[in-house]
This record gives C-alpha cells, sequence and structure tokens, in this order.
C-alpha cells in the first residue's frame, strides 16, 4: 500500500487521467484516443516541416528480419535493449508438456525456439537493405520517411521511456555533403517546430546508450566526432531533460554493412531525424496539463485540436 | 613495446593497408581504423599487457596512434609501480 505521505508522479496522474493505461508491466501501455489525437496532430505537424523535401513514404511493421538483425550489428552495441520473437515449435507431446510445466508454474519458455523475427528497435533498420536492393543511388540521393513501433528491453517507471513506442524517421543516403547538409537543415527545422509548440528545450551533443566497458569508449567516439546531437525537453526531471529529437550522422555504417553505393560509385553516407512520438505528446502533457482545453489557443491549433 | 603494439594492431584491427606501412605516429583512424576497431584494440591490449585502462583513458585520441598508446601504457605502468 502507498504511505500516504508518498506524491503521486507524473505516470500516476497519466493512468488517473487515462491517457495511458496500465498493462501490468512496466513500460508497456494503452493509449486513449486523446493521447492519440494529440499524437496525430503532431505527426501532421512534423510532416509540414518535412514534406516539402517530398520523402519516400514507407512503413514497416513493428519487425524485422533476424538475419538483417544480425547484419546490423545491433547486437555489438545493445545487446541489452534487444528484443526477440521466440515461438512453440514442438510437437504434440512436446504441447502436453507444455501445458503441463504453465500448471505447475514452472518455466515453460525454456523449450521456445527463436523465430526468424525480431523486434525493430529503430525505425529505420529494416528500411537499409531494402534501400540497397534498388541498386546504386540517383544522383540525388534519397529521402526516406518512415515511423513504426519500436521495442527496446528497458523496464521502466519513466512514462518517457517506454519499452515499445513510436518513433517518426527522416533517413537520408547520399554523398557526406548530401546527409549533413539534411541533418544541419533539421537541427534548425527541429527547433523551429518544437518552438512552434511553445516547449522549452535545449540541444545538445549525445551519444547512444552503448553496453559494457567497451561502450563507453563508443560512446566517446561518438561524442568527440560529434555525430549525436538530441533535442531535450524536461517531462520526468528538469535536471536530465528527456532526448525528443535526436539528429544522427551514421557515417559509412550502414552503406558499408548493406552494400549501399552512390551514383559516383563511393559507398554512401546516412543521417537521420527521429521523433520520439510518445516523448513530444508527454512533454505537453507536462508542460501544458491534462486538460487539452486549457492548451494555449496557437497550440491547439498548430496540432489540429 | 612499439613492436609488440605493432603486432597487436595487426592482430586484433582489420586495416585495409595492413600495418607494413604504419610510423610510430601514424593516425590509425586515418589507415581505416573504426569505432569498432578501436574498442577492438582496447580489449586486446589490455589482454596482452594486463592492465586496464580507466575511464579517462577511454577516448579517441589515446588509441590513434603507436605513440599515444604506448605513452599511455607507460603511464599505466608507471602508476602501478608507484602504487
Amino acid at each position: 500500500m502507498l504511505a500516504k505521505t508518498e506524491t503521486a508522479t507524473f505516470l500516476d496522474e497519466l493512468f488517473d487521467q487515462g491517457l495511458l493505461i496500465e498493462t501490468g508491466v512496466d513500460g508497456l501501455y494503452g493509449r486513449s484516443g486523446l493521447f492519440e489525437a494529440i499524437g496525430d496532430g503532431f505527426q501532421n505537424l512534423v510532416t509540414r516541416y518535412g514534406g516539402a523535401d517530398d520523402p519516400e513514404v514507407v512503413r514497416f511493421p513493428p519487425a524485422m528480419s533476424r538475419q538483417v538483425f544480425e547484419k546490423s550489428g545491433y547486437m555489438k552495441s545493445f545487446p541489452q535493449l534487444a528484443g526477440t520473437v521466440h515461438c512453440f515449435c514442438g510437437n504434440p507431446a512436446d504441447h502436453v508438456s507444455l501445458l503441463q510445466t504453465i500448471e505447475q508454474g514452472g518455466d515453460w519458455t525454456d523449450g521456445q525456439k527463436a523465430s526468424e523475427i525480431v523486434l525493430t528497435p529503430a525505425a529505420c533498420y529494416p528500411l537499409y537493405p531494402t534501400a540497397a536492393k534498388r541498386g546504386t543511388l540517383p544522383a540525388e540521393g534519397r529521402l526516406f520517411d518512415l515511423m513504426s513501433y519500436c521495442f527496446r528491453h528497458e523496464p521502466s517507471k519513466d512514462p518517457a521511456r517506454q519499452q515499445f513506442f513510436r518513433m517518426r524517421e527522416f533517413v537520408r543516403m547520399g554523398t557526406p555533403d548530401q546527409v549533413t547538409e539534411f541533418r544541419a537543415a533539421w537541427l534548425e527545422r527541429g527547433q523551429a517546430m518544437i518552438g512552434e509548440l511553445g516547449l522549452p528545450f535545449m540541444v545538445d551533443v549525445a551519444n547512444d546508450p552503448f553496453f559494457g566497458r567497451a561502450g563507453k569508449m563508443l560512446a566517446v567516439n561518438q561524442r568527440d566526432q560529434r555525430l549525436k546531437f538530441e533535442l531535450l525537453i524536461a517531462i520526468e526531471s528538469e535536471e536530465k531533460p528527456t532526448a525528443c529529437l535526436s539528429f544522427n550522422y551514421h557515417q559509412d555504417h550502414f552503406g558499408k554493412t548493406f552494400g549501399l553505393t552512390t551514383a559516383g560509385d563511393e559507398v554512401a553516407h546516412t543521417a537521420c531525424v527521429g521523433f520520439g512520438h510518445e516523448r513530444v505528446i508527454l512533454a505537453l502533457l507536462k508542460h501544458y496539463g491534462t486538460n487539452v482545453k486549457r492548451w494555449p489557443a496557437s497550440v491547439r491549433q498548430s496540432l489540429g485540436l | 613495446m612499439n613492436i609488440q603494439i605493432r603486432e597487436i594492431i595487426a592482430r586484433a584491427v582489420e586495416l585495409p593497408g595492413g600495418v607494413g606501412d604504419l610510423v610510430d605516429t601514424s593516425d590509425l583512424y586515418e589507415a581505416g581504423m573504426t569505432s569498432f576497431g578501436s574498442v577492438q584494440l582496447m580489449l586486446a591490449l589490455e589482454e596482452a599487457f594486463d592492465v586496464e585502462f580507466p575511464e579517462r583513458m577511454l577516448n579517441r585520441r589515446l588509441f590513434s596512434s603507436i605513440a599515444t598508446i604506448r605513452a599511455a601504457l607507460e603511464e599505466l605502468r608507471s602508476e602501478s609501480v608507484g602504487g
């Protein structure tokens, strides 16, 4: 039982208002119609800022080929976050023993076999082999618009750190100049967009949560080379604001890994801008409160609410 | 020591041109060492010299040449001798 002095958290408030729906697992929540409506408004805003570039829209399910996942090198960097899909592949006798184990409260997952599917860790992962299959990039490179639920195994009471969350992404493929120009443009645009919503933010150089001691080295490398920037907004904490947008230059990592080549027959470089769908919704709810009717008229207009 | 470091680089890091043309001050990143290559090099050096690089040493510059690696290893050794 909660002590009476314990203060309600932002997550409690979101549950109480019915904006998020508990499932019994930290970081795995349902969303209400209002939550989704705010999100739709945000997605339309992103399209308004990025649509003029005429990106090619592609949508994948929140899962990808295990073979592509292995090739991507994700397990080198983030083994702690990955989620794999396992299935029962036994015979009728195995089924009987499975049911008995469940009945007895034992570990029935022991016999589950890894399927050919893993959960998508970032919206752009399934894209690279698909793009490479089309052959050499045209001279102007390519630009894609993606959105997907993504999975990262990091149970938390912070509503801004969910295990299943949506990520909208624009991914640019081309020469180093083309992709760094794209990222620089979005660093400006992203700030203008969040500025339009009136949310206080800051932009900072950042690193991914690489695993282990070797990961420290990768993180330092990434920061030294200024490969990742984040636009941060205070949600769960003022001291540790949450990354709501990120601007990433992958150099030739994906180009090399998946055999993407430019019109000049060089290894293609890639960059992406990612929008944390739930995080921006939560930033709005935190900043303006859960009663959307009381939000500033200009913000409601920007979001079509 | 430089010869030993060179051998470890040859073993741990895939460089397009190999280690034959490297001088002690050659930039390993310019020679094609990736971020993952530098991590593999760090782990191989720790094993071979029985040391652990402290967090303050885990940076890009330290692993950028045979000379910088040697300087770091010598610093670690003098620290452990000094107790």
